[in-house]
């Protein structure tokens, strides 16, 4: 054997390696590119919006496409092209920081229930059943009619509901290692229950984690694209594409490019982290196909 | 002239690389097999051995294509064939009888089922014949009462019962070659040895041509007719058993056999360094050059081609074998006796311990109490002294790993005391326990491939115990770690690897480092080199004596494999269902072994010798539980008494020889029936 070979990869170098396995593939690829120019437009679009997204021109109502109004104006007289690439900031910013807290108290409890197992893990369980059988958008609306729809309730509310499934994953992908000889090592030596999670089982179930995360992440912008479709998501006048669909929907026979915009924003960006995770998993060598979200 | 009823010619199996290379696995094999005759293809892992048995059936594994050659069944090139055509072959013609019958068989289909089955597709029988030919089969390879065992699932066997059905599932057809994938590997000892006679019954009776594929030339030894030994893809021996075994004219051969640790010869083997070469990296020269102590600057440049030696009926693929064949016998081979200073201090008492698997009631559990007339293990009393090597063996099942659990604190005691030291009795309770308690025992697996966090790097995983008890940090911490691989063989830059970059025999290694970075002043080792290569083991078990001699550590070692135990151990605890039944001095034990257990144990070993048959004294019966009362090995003992040995529990009697028994015949008259046999 060649002995003195193979430089270690550090982690630059390790995320570059995943981000290129991603690329490789068509479909990670295409994933990839909707999902950064989402995250470009999402970041520099108050920069170069043609017109003012709030500007109400009663004149203006509802004209079709044309060169001066790209994706025409909507039953206000707004203009739907500056409204759809604004559409998409309160949501990818909302959900973005929901799937951390998602990802933080799903994972952390998901492991701490795999490690420690017996009565405590039976009882977050089953608490944790009980809560994933309340439809969560009822539970939602209760909590958003409650305490308002600002943004510091809807993330940690939103990152609330979607930790349920991450719990479960987490705990199974402990409960993968945890029979391994590395951890009973550790045991024997002696080692304190924090430190074999942080040591020697998050190592090992943090691709499975995050994987879980991304595509919890497109369920939520769903999620969160239905609340204000229902209105209880971001207040008007800000401009948000639950909010577009909601507004333009019963003018849909006539003036189809009022709602036909939004959606597209909307549906693009869940396929494209969708594509993104799938790809994701599969550069990380996940099958997520073997493995059934809960 | 037997007829012949497989040929192969010229085969030669590979895969294309990345890069667009093809790389052979199999490297121009030729070889044929006759009618009646077993041959045992041996090899370690990785050399081909299983590919070429596949191809034996017209299988090549997916990703792997035909490169050259053929493979002639009677007149048809199996590797041709149609798939149509191979399922009139396979089953009815040429058999394969799996590693691993439980997980081969269906669970959830009776055996009968099975078996049937299988004679529904390879014969044309009717319904009512079929019935009589299952328990014909049944019977043939011995299992008992065939029509009760027909209704059974595959779980409610044992793994020899299972095997056997195995075995009758492929004989369903009656076919004309058989072929077994180390059939015998996952076994007990005794079960081990049963199975084998069996194997040679049936190629006696039945006439059929048997391929046996082992790494285990003991099982080699004892069933094959003819050898053919594999390295790197290519045959490097092929000839009858005992010219092979007793005088291999192969470097290779030659080596193996040395690091073999054996029955009949004390002491540690000899080690053979290095690890065959990976597919595809020897472009030039003998595979073998890099570890071949007896090669030249021809050996480098040309490859050897197999040649034919008349007087021995070998053919070997080697340029020096005539130096090898005038070299003295293997017996005279210098083994490396071990020495160990005892101190008469001990380190470690067990007294009394009994430890219990059942499920407590609640109240009990409320209580902290446990409730079990028939534990586990019972009534195991050990002293070891420092610097000693005691060896716990047993069948599995014998609590051998349970007690070694036990000690390190991960699993609670029934009853009884661990006692560290002379007067520090060690708490039940992983977390009670004193960390340098913790320190001073640790623990090395059996498998590296578990026991190190495939997310680690050596040096990550050797810092865990010198972060965790000496608080090294930065620089210091670096430096120790290098000084701890440097002990184990291993230089400075493995420490960015991972596990999975590095061979078996490294990865075990790293986990004896690990272990010996905590300074330790006993080590547990569980079964810590029955995953490894024959090769790899000597050279493990070498370093583990290294390194004792060193530091003068303990180990208590415990493996099913008694030769490793003959060639490394000072004392010998043997154990039966979680009971003790002989411990004493291991030169004693092995000499003569005086409890029926031990004897029956010793008997079934299996050396690489044909002309050391294995003695099967007992039947191979598992039992599930320990009885209730009286002595553990009363359901197999071959010489039991009666009532005595049923009711009441055999007294301690201690021979001359320092070796102490637990049976109800007197030492004395045991061994005058060993004698007498």
């Amino acid at each position: 054997m060649n002995k003195k070979k193979e430089k270690q990869k550090n982690t630059f170098e390790k995320i570059y390696e995943v981000i290129k396995t991603m690329a490789s593939k068509p479909s990670g690829l295409i994933g990839l590119t909707i999902l950064i120019f989402h995250v470009i437009l999402a970041i520099t679009s108050p920069l170069y919006v043609p017109y003012d997204y709030k500007a109400i021109d009663p004149t203006l109502m509802l004209t079709p496409p044309s060169s001066e109004f790209w994706f025409g104006t909507d039953s206000l007289g707004r203009d739907v092209f500056t409204r759809t690439i604004l559409g998409g900031r309160t949501a990818l910013t909302v959900t973005f920081f929901g799937s951390l807290i998602a990802l933080l108290w799903g994972g952390s409890l998901g492991i701490f229930c795999g490690l420690v197992g017996g009565k405590i893990d039976d009882v977050v369980m089953r608490v944790i059943d009980a809560f994933l059988s309340i439809p969560w958008i009822l539970a939602m609306l209760l909590i958003v009619s409650l305490l308002g729809t600002t943004t510091l309730v809807l993330i940690p509310a939103l990152g609330f509901f979607y930790g349920k499934g991450i719990v479960r994953v987490a705990r199974a992908a402990t409960h993968d290692v945890i029979a391994k000889d590395f951890i009973v090592s550790a045991r024997a030596r002696g080692h304190s229950n924090m430190s074999i999670i942080w040591n020697e089982i998050l190592p090992n179930v943090r691709d499975a984690i995050m994987v879980e995360g991304a595509m919890r992440w497109s369920w939520m912008l769903l999620g969160f694209s239905s609340l204000s479709f229902l209105g209880f998501g971001v207040s008007p006048p800000t401009p948000d594409w639950g909010l577009m669909i909601s507004n333009a929907r019963g003018l849909m026979s006539f003036a189809y490019w009022a709602v036909l915009a939004p959606i597209f924003g909307l549906s693009s960006l869940i396929i494209g982290i969708n594509l993104t995770a799938d790809a994701f998993a599969k550069a990380l060598g996940i099958d997520r196909s073997t493995k059934a979200p809960v | 002239m037997k007829t012949t009823v497989q040929k192969i010619n010229n085969l030669t199996i590979g895969f294309q690389s990345q890069k667009g290379e093809q790389i052979s696995i199999l490297k121009n094999i030729s070889t044929s097999i006759n009618q009646g005759e077993t041959v045992g293809i041996v090899g370690e892992s990785g050399s081909g051995k299983s590919t070429l048995a596949l191809a034996m059936m017209g299988y090549v594994k997916h990703g792997l294509f035909t490169i050259s050659g053929e493979c002639m069944f009677h007149s048809n090139n199996l590797l041709e064939m149609k798939n149509k055509e191979l399922e009139n072959i396979r089953g009815r013609k040429i058999a394969m009888i799996p590693q691993n019958a439980g997980q081969s068989l269906t669970p959830n289909l009776k055996i009968g089922y099975q078996i049937d089955e299988a004679l529904r597709l390879h014969t044309d029988l009717k319904q009512t014949e079929r019935d009589e030919k299952i328990s014909e089969l049944l019977n043939k390879v011995r299992l008992p009462s065939p029509e009760t065992m027909a209704q059974r699932y595959p779980h409610e066997l044992s793994g020899g019962q299972q095997q056997r059905v195995a075995v009758a599932m492929a004989l369903a057809g009656s076919p004309e070659l058989l072929l077994l994938d180390e059939p015998t590997t996952g076994l007990d000892v005794t079960t081990q040895a049963h199975v084998l006679e069996l194997l040679n019954f049936i190629a006696k009776d039945t006439g059929t041509s048997m391929v046996y594929v082992s790494h285990d030339l003991g099982a080699i030894a004892q069933v094959s007719d003819r050898v053919i030994v594999m390295y790197s893809g290519e045959i490097v021996l092929d000839g009858p058993v005992r010219s092979i075994l007793k005088n291999p004219i192969h470097p290779y051969t030659f080596g193996l056999l040395k690091s073999i640790p054996k029955l009949s010869l004390p002491g540690l083997p000899n080690s053979m360094s290095g690890s065959q070469p990976q597919p595809g990296s020897i472009k030039k020269g003998c595979s073998f050059f890099e570890r071949c102590e007896f090669a030249d600057d021809n050996c480098k440049l040309n490859s050897p081609s197999l040649e034919f030696i008349e007087e021995l009926n070998t053919s070997v693929r080697c340029f020096k074998h005539n130096e090898l064949l005038n070299l003295n016998k293997i017996d005279s081979q210098n083994i490396k006796s071990i020495e160990n200073k005892i101190l008469k201090n001990e380190i470690l008492d067990l007294s009394d311990v009994s430890i219990s698997y059942a499920k407590q009631k609640f109240l009990d559990q409320l209580l902290n109490k446990i409730n079990d007339t028939n534990p586990t293990v019972k009534d195991i009393n050990i002293n070891i002294n420092k610097g000693e090597t005691l060896a716990l063996v047993g069948e599995s099942g014998s609590g051998k790993s349970t007690i070694l659990k036990s000690i390190a604190g991960l699993l609670k005691t029934k009853d009884g005391n661990i006692k560290f030291g002379k007067d520090k009795t060690l708490s039940n309770d992983l977390r009670q326990r004193d960390p340098s308690f913790l320190r001073a025992i640790q623990l090395i697996f059996q498998n590296p491939d578990e026991s190190l966090n495939p997310n680690h790097t050596v040096e990550e995983i050797v810092s865990q115990p010198l972060r965790l008890y000496f608080g090294l940090k930065g620089q210091e911490l670096k430096d120790k770690i290098i000084e701890v691989l440097d002990k184990v063989r291993l230089g400075e830059f493995y420490l960015t690897r991972y596990p999975r970059q590095l061979s078996g025999g490294e990865k075990q290694r790293v986990a004896v480092a690990r272990a010996f970075a905590a300074k330790p002043d006993i080590i547990l080792c569980d079964e810590v080199t029955s995953a490894l290569d024959v090769s790899v083991q000597a050279a493990v078990l070498n370093l583990l004596q290294e390194l004792k001699e060193d530091f003068g550590t303990t180990y208590i070692f415990v493996s099913h494999d008694l030769a490793v135990v003959r060639a490394i151990s000072d004392r010998v605890a043997v154990l039966y269902q979680g009971r003790l039944c002989e411990i004493g001095p291991s030169n004693n034990v092995y000499k003569f072994p005086s409890h029926p257990y031990t004897e029956v144990l010793l008997g079934a070993v299996l050396e690489p010798d044909p002309d050391i048959k294995p003695k099967l004294v007992a039947e191979d019966i598992v039992e599930e539980k320990p009885p209730e009362n009286g002595c553990s090995f009363q359901g197999r003992c071959p010489r039991i008494l009666g009532d005595i040995c049923k009711n009441e529990v055999p007294p301690w009697q201690t021979g001359e020889n320092g070796n102490s028994i637990r049976c109800h015949i007197k030492i004395e008259d045991l061994k005058n029936q060993q004698i007498s046999n």
